[in-house]
């Protein structure tokens, strides 16, 4: 290789020592991107868990679909369309894959999660630029392009602890939480401890708040995300849930709220940089959750929420800025 | 019972941003030691900010420890006197710690005869006879400068423009860089002659407060002041967190005094005039002991050195003086760092000569000095969150890779104080600091054409 | 009324409306000017390289028609063949100048300057000239980042990999200077592009003393003066411990490269001499 031959050949030089020379500073954290990504998945575990018992089978077979779909369609684009260097290792296009299945139903036919992780990566990731660049979040594009164009489904959701979910035989269907709060479809209202706990029907990652939670705890411990989008999050929603007069509570706990609130709106590329804008990012994809849920045709409205507030991160970004150190009230 | 009251001791830190990276005061507890003068000191022309000093000797001079060998040039520059006694052999370029060849003065060291007005006594002299523009006119004769890094001629300082004034004074004696120790352990020896050195400043800027300013690791230092400035009206300790960069000038200000100095003004413009601990030591010894600034207390340091030490250092030695004295340079060294960790400069060789602002020395390992190849922004705002001055890293480091000099300019990339928060932090690797300081060298330049 | 009449009958209304509208706001808007600054935009490059000197085509088009002369005004990448064209187009006459071409003056190989240590930035020339004289003992030399690169627009400059150091393609480059403004060691010169595109320059821009500067690279030029002596034309001059060669007063004869002792002169496109050894 040239660069040993350099080294080899200006060895014999007049200096004896080959000191590194670079700008200050010269010390790093050691924090990494793969550190941060597979922290998020380290987080996502015990809604996994939680999943798995819940859903059987379906659960594994559509998050590892998933996760290897988006891991080849990265691969393969990288290396054939880009042409660039190879970064399936960083635990990005890992976590899209996980995060795309969390919020699909468990009884989704996998030739319907394939093309929905080839949305993900191949339109709402790649053609922006590769990481860093997307303007949307990838899992959620993925998620609404199967919504919008596999309606029936995407909102047939398999029962919760079905006898037979450990087999491959198919389990039946039955109705979420939201849609009976909507009143689409028959059923009870759930306790509140049921909604907690998960002991009701959803997408995969989407039932436990409590698994949930957990998570978010894991998250803010190692400092991977900040308290100001899922605190603001919540805080709107019980709000306007209020103020619209649904009970905060339970738009709080049912859906998938909790997993947009904590994983899909916290992620980095998408979410605005400055604590201003993400208090302002998250307050709106409350109010935006609360309107869809209440007066639009979903029942679900977080999704859709995130997706819209991601277009409005750029101007965010510029309109609102840190406390400068020294600033005076007046704008110079 | 020696019981440490901690509760008197509230830890005030800056309000913005700020890192904490491993102390590694691996040289704490060493006491300072006294390095032979070289055989040949090299001393550069340029040992502060502003005008390069105008040397006064030639080829073939004899010089003593003190004599003048070089003048102030101009309002921004200091006088540099000989650190040792011999001839002159040269005056020549040497690559010195800017990366490039600057003229030095090169001086043929034989014995080590002082200069006679030199007051070389260890007593104590406490009584100040002189009045305040006396005083700074012995700091301007002396060449002080600030002992902190930067190297701002004292004399500038004390003297503040039209329109403002002084306050309190802030000593400076928090060291948050990792590795340094010469400010602690100069602070645990010279105590006593720091107090004069303060008191002297006070007078000097005609300030009844002063405040010193020292970091929660050094609790010992904490303990010796505050029993000791009991007897002296107007100074207290404070102590302060273990948070980078708690020396920076304008932070320092923040935590002690609560107030934030404004974009582009000077710490005067609050009242507060800040000098480090070391050219508060330095001030006693020109005003009390008639000393110039020709040594100074350098940390040599490093994880894999054998023997890190604080040695009283001549200006002009080489730093493979120092290396030797520590044991030698060991094997694994991959990049030696003239100043701390953060914000000190990698050089090219061994012969880089101390100069009055090298506070130390640091043998870096080669597995620590390289730099792990940078990925693309993940806009994780983790930069953001740690910039203690509230600027956005990323955005800054994107404009100085893509030319926009305007545009960082807008958002305020000069004040920046290339602390290295962000870098350091930042999971993609990527190099901010480095387009950040280019920005501003590009920005500045814009902005002093406009004018 | 029915439906599709109704939605039809609507969307045509607003159609009709934003029309008027946008029609009377054009007319009130309009901006007067010489139709021939946009005649003249039209036949330019459109490379908006700011090589004459204006902000983009469209600025040195407007300079052209404001301008009762062409005088000073010279489009580098369209060169004699488009100023004709502009000339006849305004009815004046048409300026030719000598056509030049961007010269990089440093042949600092690996091989001719080994390297001192190691360079751990960001890869950007004015980051690393920023920092220190770079990672050979010539700190006015190539620091081979490219940020020359980076500035041309016509893809006229690359990084030769075994050389480390920049090579102009002739073909493409068009003298626009971007790559001059760019290079923080200021270390290529817009030069005169010569009979056949032969050019004879000092390959070497280091301002320390010879001894220093032979140590540090082998073909650095020495400021011996032998090159001087050797030119008959009084094109050579030494400052600063460097020799130059003024294009202007260069015959092209080549005494001076026969004569430098270090090889530090170079010679483009010229005939191969019966000679030992070639310059590099």
């Amino acid at each position: 290789m040239p660069e040993n031959n350099i080294q080899k050949r200006s060895m014999s030089g007049f200096m004896n020592h080959h000191f590194i020379v670079s700008p200050s500073p010269h010390l790093h954290s050691g924090d990494s991107v793969s550190k941060n990504m597979y922290g998020v998945l380290i987080a996502l575990v015990p809604a996994f868990l939680v999943a798995i018992y819940t859903f059987g089978l379906g659960a594994l077979v559509v998050t590892g679909t998933s996760v290897a779909a988006c891991l080849v369609f990265e691969y393969l684009i990288q290396r054939y369309l880009i042409k660039g260097e190879n970064s399936i290792t960083d635990g990005s296009a890992l976590l899209t894959g996980v995060l795309l299945a969390f919020n699909l139903p468990s009884n989704l036919p996998l030739w319907i999660v394939i093309p929905g992780a080839l949305f993900a990566i191949g339109v709402a990731k790649m053609p922006f630029g590769g990481l860093g660049n997307n303007l949307f979040n990838p899992a959620l594009a993925g998620r609404v392009f199967l919504l919008i164009s596999f309606p029936a489904q995407m909102t047939t959701w398999p029962v919760a602890h079905a006898a037979n979910r450990f087999s491959t035989v198919d389990v039946e269907t039955g109705a979420t939480h939201l849609a009976v709060l909507k009143g689409y479809l028959p059923g009870d209202s759930l306790h509140l401890i049921d909604l907690f706990y998960g002991k009701m029907g959803g997408s995969l990652g989407e039932i436990s708040a409590l698994a949930l939670l957990i998570g978010l705890a894991y998250l803010l411990m190692r400092k991977i995300i900040t308290w100001h989008i899922p605190v603001s999050i919540f805080a709107s929603v019980v709000l306007f849930a209020f103020l619209m007069g649904a009970d905060p509570v339970q738009h709080l706990f049912s859906g998938g709220l909790m997993l947009g609130a904590i994983f899909m709106a916290t992620d980095y590329v998408t979410s605005p940089m400055t604590p201003k804008g993400m208090l302002i990012y998250g307050a709106s994809i409350g109010l935006l959750t609360m309107l869809i849920r209440l007066y639009g045709a979903y029942p679900e409205g977080v999704s859709f929420a995130i997706l819209l507030m991601n277009g409005v991160t750029p101007i965010l970004n510029t309109y609102c800025k840190p406390k400068r150190f020294g600033e005076v009230v007046k704008h110079g | 019972m020696d019981f440490f009251p901690f509760k008197k001791y509230t830890s005030r830190s800056f309000r913005i941003g700020g890192i904490h990276p491993p102390e590694c005061k691996l040289s704490a507890g060493n006491p300072i030691v006294a390095l032979s003068p070289p055989e040949t000191a090299v001393i550069p022309i340029v040992q502060s900010l502003g005008i390069p000093s105008s040397p006064v000797v030639k080829k073939g001079d004899r010089v003593k420890v003190g004599t003048l060998i070089a003048r102030s040039n101009g309002f921004v520059s200091a006088n540099i006197h000989s650190s040792v006694s011999g001839i002159v052999r040269k005056i020549d370029e040497i690559t010195d710690q800017s990366g490039y060849l600057r003229t030095a003065i090169f001086i043929d060291v034989e014995g080590d005869e002082w200069s006679e007005e030199i007051d070389r006594s260890e007593e104590l002299v406490k009584e100040i006879k002189l009045s305040p523009r006396e005083i700074i006119g012995v700091i301007e004769k002396n060449g002080i400068v600030g002992l902190g890094g930067a190297t701002f001629p004292t004399h500038i300082k004390l003297t503040p423009p039209a329109g403002m004034t002084a306050e309190v004074l802030v000593i400076n004696a928090v060291e948050c860089e990792p590795y340094l120790t010469s400010d602690h352990r100069l602070m645990l020896e010279k105590s006593d002659e720091i107090l004069v050195g303060i008191e002297l400043l006070m007078k000097a800027a005609q300030v009844k407060k002063a405040v010193i300013g020292i970091e929660d690791n050094k609790a010992d230092a904490i303990r010796l002041f505050s029993e000791k400035v009991r007897h002296y009206t107007g100074i207290e300790v404070v102590a302060l967190k273990v948070q980078y960069p708690q020396g920076s000038e304008k932070h320092l200000i923040d935590a002690i005094l609560h107030r934030q100095v404004g974009s582009g003004q000077l710490p005067v413009s609050v009242g507060a005039v800040v000098q480090n601990v070391g050219t508060a030591f330095a001030v006693y010894e020109a005003v009390q002991k008639n000393k110039p600034l020709v040594e100074r207390v350098v940390t040599i340091s490093g994880k894999s050195v054998h023997r890190p030490s604080n040695l009283l250092v001549r200006v002009g030695t080489p730093i493979r003086q120092l290396i030797d004295a520590a044991g030698g340079l060991p094997e694994d060294t991959g990049k030696i760092i003239v100043g701390g960790p953060m914000m000190g400069k990698a050089v090219v060789n061994m012969e880089i000569p101390v100069v009055k602002g090298c506070s130390g020395v640091l043998l870096m390992p080669s597995l620590e000095s390289q730099r792990t190849k940078m990925k693309p922004c993940i806009r994780c705002s983790r930069c953001v969150q740690v910039c203690p001055m509230g600027l956005e890293p990323y955005l800054l480091g994107a404009a100085g890779e893509l030319s926009l000099w305007d545009r960082a300019e807008h958002e305020r990339v000069m004040d920046c104080i290339e602390c290295g928060c962000c870098s350091f932090t930042c999971p993609a690797n990527r190099p901010l600091v480095d387009f950040i300081r280019l920005c501003k060298a590009k920005a500045g330049a814009i902005i002093r054409a406009r004018k | 009324m029915n439906i599709i009449l109704l939605s039809t009958l609507l969307l045509a209304a607003i159609g009709g409306i934003s029309a008027v509208i946008l029609n009377v706001v054009a007319r009130r808007f309009q901006v007067d000017e010489d139709d021939r600054v946009r005649l003249i935009e039209e036949i330019l490059p459109a490379a908006n390289c700011g090589g004459c000197g204006y902000p983009g085509c469209r600025g040195f088009a407007e300079a052209c028609v404001k301008a009762s002369t062409l005088a000073g005004l010279r489009c580098p990448v369209g060169g004699d063949e488009l100023m004709a064209k502009v000339g006849a187009m305004l009815g004046v006459a048409a300026p030719t100048s000598v056509q030049m071409i961007a010269v990089v003056r440093c042949n600092g190989t690996c091989d001719h300057r080994p390297k001192i240590n190691r360079y751990d930035g960001a890869q950007s020339c004015a980051v690393e000239s920023m920092l220190y004289g770079g990672d050979t003992g010539c700190s006015y030399g190539c620091l081979s980042h490219g940020d020359c690169v980076k500035a041309c627009r016509f893809d006229a400059i690359y990084i030769n990999r075994e050389t480390l150091l920049p090579e102009v393609i002739e073909d493409k480059c068009t003298a626009c200077g971007a790559c001059v403004k760019a290079c923080p060691k200021t270390i290529i010169e817009m030069r005169k592009k010569g009979p056949g595109s032969r050019r004879i320059f000092v390959n070497c821009v280091n301002k320390d003393k010879g001894a220093v500067s032979r140590k540090a690279c082998s073909v650095s030029c020495i400021a011996c003066g032998k090159c001087q002596q050797a030119c008959n034309y009084n094109a050579i001059t030494l400052s600063d411990n460097l020799a130059y060669i003024d294009y202007n007063m260069c015959s092209l004869c080549r005494a001076c490269v026969e004569v430098c002792p270090t090889s530090a002169i170079a010679e483009l496109n010229f005939p191969a001499k019966k000679r030992q050894e070639s310059v590099d």
